[in-house]
């Protein structure tokens, strides 16, 4: 697909808005719909179709199998971080009240980082898989 | 009114394309199918006001699923076989008499369902007004769902997350092994 030059005009077009539209997706997940599950398979969905109009070679100079496993793993250690810091503070597993001044900074603030933790991993684990799938085929 | 029009559209073609999945032979084409099928239960889950479902299921079920069914079908194609689905070669009749059977039990099912939306159904009488009245006082989020996904049930949220992870590493285990250096250790053995 390489030479297809309407893709990769198309392409080009939309992967910047498709990023944009995801962390738009994840940082208003507490005002509207979504939240870091979408916002992280929109935001992996962006770098896939980047792999498939210029190549994943392409795409791993971009993002680098190993950046994504370091991604993944800090994603879930964020999410069970934040419950961790919540029992420090004197709290419950998970309890965000205690993480701000207020019960509402906190659990705002509890959300946020949460949902980030929820976003890099989704990401970073869509494209692992993606990766492994097309690098096997590759090698075949 | 017009959402009753709106479902019965969506809920034929629904029916038409699970029809068409079921006949076609063409594994791409299915996997085609499967991605509209996805698409217009989004469509579905927005005319009952889950949109946060709807966009999960856009995302993931059309998304995320297609692409990756697509690369599973790149992987297992060889260039000489056939890439249509083979016939059975025997005639379905139990699966058919089990498929009915359970359909049957679950219409049969739904005679006793409260009504879409009805206020004193059991699922509204639960949690669900605790979290309507208290979701926006107490975490400060106008997004209902997402209060309870992230704060009042952020242990399973955390669970899905780890489930996610998991996968990717399974996957890393099955497919991101470098092929050289497992032909050097069946050679050792």
């Amino acid at each position: 697909m390489k030479h297809n030059l309407i893709l990769r005009v198309v392409a080009k077009f939309l992967i910047p808005l498709m990023f944009l539209f995801a962390l738009y997706v994840q940082f208003h997940g507490d005002f509207g719909p979504g939240g870091g599950f979408q916002a992280g398979v929109i935001f992996s969905v962006g770098i896939i179709l980047y792999a498939l109009v210029f190549g994943t070679d392409v795409a791993k100079q971009i993002i680098p199998s190993g950046v994504l496993k370091v991604l993944a793993s800090l994603g879930v250690l964020i999410y069970a971080g934040t419950g961790v810091a919540s029992l420090l503070l004197g709290s419950n597993y998970l309890n965000y009240s205690v993480l701000g001044s207020t019960q509402l900074a906190g659990q705002h603030l509890g959300i946020i980082v949460i949902e980030l933790g929820v976003g890099m991993t989704v990401m970073s684990v869509m494209l692992i898989m993606f990766f492994a799938f097309a690098d096997r085929d590759n090698k075949e | 009114m017009i959402e009753i029009i709106v479902d019965i559209i969506l809920l034929t073609l629904l029916a038409i394309m699970a029809f068409a999945i079921i006949r076609m032979r063409s594994l791409f084409g299915v996997i085609m199918l499967f991605s509209g099928f996805s698409f217009l239960s989004a469509g579905l889950f927005v005319v009952m006001d889950a949109v946060d479902v709807a966009f999960t299921e856009a995302a993931v079920g059309a998304g995320i699923s297609t692409i990756l069914m697509l690369a599973t079908l790149a992987l297992t194609y060889l260039p000489n076989v056939n890439k249509e689905e083979k016939r059975p070669t025997h005639k379905p009749w139990l699966p058919l008499a089990v498929v009915l059977i359970t359909g049957g039990l679950l219409i049969y099912g739904t005679t006793d369902i409260p009504a879409f939306g009805d206020p004193d159904a059991p699922a509204q009488k639960h949690v669900g007004p605790y979290y309507l009245e208290k979701s926006l006082p107490e975490t400060g989020v106008p997004n209902a769902v997402t209060a309870v996904l992230a704060s009042y049930r952020g242990f399973d949220t955390l669970g899905e997350v780890t489930v996610i992870f998991t996968a990717g590493i399974a996957v890393l285990l099955l497919l991101g092994g470098r092929r050289k250096e497992k032909q050097e250790n069946s050679d050792e053995t």
